[in-house]
């Protein structure tokens, strides 16, 4: 058992032996390295590393691939597997700096999102005010509709039946207490609906239509009630300050969703993959920048609108959001493409 | 040919670099995507409630003014916990929330490119449809006391549809993976383990070249696996079966006869690999 073999002392058997002995030292410096960058960032590196890192990634690489062709050993191309995965993501997968990424958010991203959304945008906007305006013609014409509209529990005591006075104090009651809490929730609410609209759009899109479908007919329930009772223009000014905003956002992740929807059931040219994917990183940052205009309908709805209740200044302050938002996703854009940029 | 229709079926995925190297990526299985997620959920849970009761804990001291504060932390900082907890994770360096982070996986973009934002938002605004609506849709009926049979199995199906998703297709893909282009792979860490036939020049056992044609390239392989794990029993038959093939002696130290026979057969299927004849398994 213990006899002599008659190989040279110094020559390994096998090629993995001889492999790990030529590269194992570059594999472990990778190794290191990589470990590095997923435990804090590239930004710890030194220079040296910095420098090194690319040779010794493709010198894992081809070891593998020699590994691959002259190895029986499976641990060790596992290994080196491994390593090169690891060690690909984070060179070629390498992210964006966050700040850099939000800047270019909303420099390009966002407003080109929602511009190339402007169909389905146009499209939801149509379908709440035609649901609204049908909502409101058939509670005009008799008011029990309201109640197959709106739950009991949305209404507040906002129905038919309710008195003038009472409706008008619903309007221009100055609820000091709770407005930042009024807002926040407001705006966590409408956000996870937003949300909601975008990520239904996979089933084709048909339950985003039917929750704007609602939204809008919410809407006109709620705008025939008090127009009944004479209070049409002070409604619209209570709904305009925050409504432009929060409105459009509903719109924008409605289309969102639609979008996907469409992409999938019509891809047209490309692939279903494709178009779903394309549809769907678009339909993202729409709906991201949705949830920012969100925050922006909640502060002024709980605490814009309960701190001016003068009719003309708060349909004013919508219209002039309004505008701000129609002219940064669709007329700046043009302005910069104009620029030559 | 064959062994590629095998490795489509499991879960290696062709992944060529610009160097031209194929990594065949591994997917993250079902089983681990799924166990990462309770993680997260857990952890979800768990940092809702302490903070709520820290919140709670508080709330006596402030004032009013101090109640309202503390009542817009907390809507802001459950709105942020349930979509952005996975979404900022992913967004890291890591492409991992904790609970993938644990099982060793990876969000990767499928056409290897950088993973960018709107990807990452995408794909996890998807789960809204595929885990959070049927459960609180099925927390609200049953809370209101108001789940009818229909209701319920409604609520099954649809989340049914969508948290089964990835079992429908070969390559693990949610609703939000599919969406987004992104998919989950295995990227953890490995060790180099020990080299089994080692460098170090030691007296070994030699074998007549008949037993050595007795294998190939898939049974080689078993057996280095079997003497990684290092398991008794299974040294013990595999030593007795292949001394049984071979016609050789029983000398009593399986591991050492083991060790001995997978060098010198490496070696053997090395040597035939260098003239260009490579035996896959005994039946080739």
């Amino acid at each position: 058992m213990n006899a002599p073999a008659a190989l040279p002392r110094d020559v390994p058997l096998v090629n993995a032996t001889r492999f790990r002995q030529a590269h194992e030292a570059d594999w472990e410096q990778l190794d290191r390295i990589v470990t590095r960058i997923e435990k804090r960032s590239i930004r710890s590196l030194s220079d040296d590393d910095l420098l090194a890192l690319p040779a010794l990634y493709r010198t894992t690489l081809s070891s593998l691939s020699v590994a691959r062709d002259t190895s029986l050993d499976r641990a060790l191309i596992t290994y080196l597997e491994r390593l090169c995965t690891r060690a690909y993501f984070q060179i070629y997968g390498v992210k964006t700096p966050a700040w850099r990424q939000l800047a270019g958010f909303f420099v390009r991203g966002w407003p080109a999102a929602v511009r190339s959304l402007w169909r389905e945008t146009l499209f939801c906007v149509a379908l709440t005010f035609g649901a609204a305006l049908l909502a409101y013609l058939l509670i005009r014409s008799d008011p029990t509709w309201f109640y197959s509209v709106i739950p009991q529990g949305l209404a507040d005591g906002r129905d038919p039946t309710a008195t003038t006075t009472a409706l008008r104090s619903t309007l221009y009651d100055n609820r000091q207490d709770w407005l930042g809490v009024f807002a926040t929730f407001l705006f966590t609410h409408n956000s996870q609906i937003a949300i909601f609209a975008f990520a239904l759009g996979f089933a084709f899109g048909i339950p985003t239509v039917l929750l704007i479908l609602y939204n809008g007919l919410t809407l006109g329930a709620f705008f025939a009630i008090f127009a009944a009772k004479g209070l049409g223009p002070n409604v619209a000014g209570w709904l305009m300050i925050h409504g432009t905003t929060e409105i459009f956002a509903i719109c924008i992740s409605g289309a969102a969703g639609i979008r996907i929807g469409l992409a999938i059931a019509f891809p047209g040219r490309a692939s279903r993959m494709d178009s779903a994917v394309e549809a769907g990183r678009t339909s993202a940052t729409a709906m991201a920048g949705a949830v920012i205009m969100l925050a922006v309908a909640g502060l002024l709805e709980g605490v814009g609108r309960q701190t001016i209740l003068s009719d003309s200044l708060r349909m004013l302050i919508g219209s002039a959001v309004l505008i701000v938002w129609l002219s940064y996703f669709y007329v700046l854009p043009l302005k910069r493409y104009e620029g030559g940029e | 040919m064959a062994s590629s229709a095998v490795q489509s079926r499991g879960l290696r995925r062709t992944f060529i670099t610009p160097e031209g190297v194929d990594l065949r990526l591994e997917l993250g299985s079902a089983g681990s995507r799924a166990a990462a997620f309770m993680i997260d959920l857990v952890l979800m849970v768990v940092i809702l409630i302490a903070v709520t009761l820290l919140l709670i804990w508080l709330a006596p001291a402030a004032g009013s003014r101090g109640v309202q504060f503390i009542a817009i932390v907390w809507l802001i900082g459950a709105f942020i916990l349930r979509n952005a907890w996975f979404s900022l994770f992913e967004m890291g360096s890591r492409g991992a929330t904790p609970g993938k982070r644990f099982l060793g996986l990876r969000v990767v973009a499928r056409d290897g490119a950088r993973l960018t934002g709107a990807a990452v938002i995408a794909r996890n605004a998807m789960r809204e449809i595929e885990i959070f609506l049927p459960l609180s849709f099925l927390a609200d009926q049953t809370a209101e006391g108001l789940a009818d049979s229909f209701l319920v199995i409604f609520a099954l199906v649809w989340s049914g549809i969508f948290l089964f998703f990835p079992l429908f297709n070969r390559d693990r893909l949610r609703v939000g993976d599919l969406v987004a282009g992104t998919w989950v792979v295995q990227a953890e860490r490995a060790t180099l383990s020990e080299d089994l036939v080692g460098a170090r020049y030691r007296a070994r056992r030699t074998f007549p070249k008949a037993a050595l044609e007795l294998y190939g390239i898939y049974e080689l392989q078993t057996l280095e696996d079997v003497l990684r794990k290092e398991n008794p029993d299974a040294i013990a038959t595999v030593a007795a079966m292949i001394r049984g093939k071979a016609g050789l002696p029983d000398d009593g130290d399986d591991y050492g006869f083991l060790y001995d026979y997978y060098a010198a057969l490496c070696a053997h299927l090395e040597a035939n690999l260098m003239v260009g004849r490579r035996r896959e398994s005994k039946f080739t």
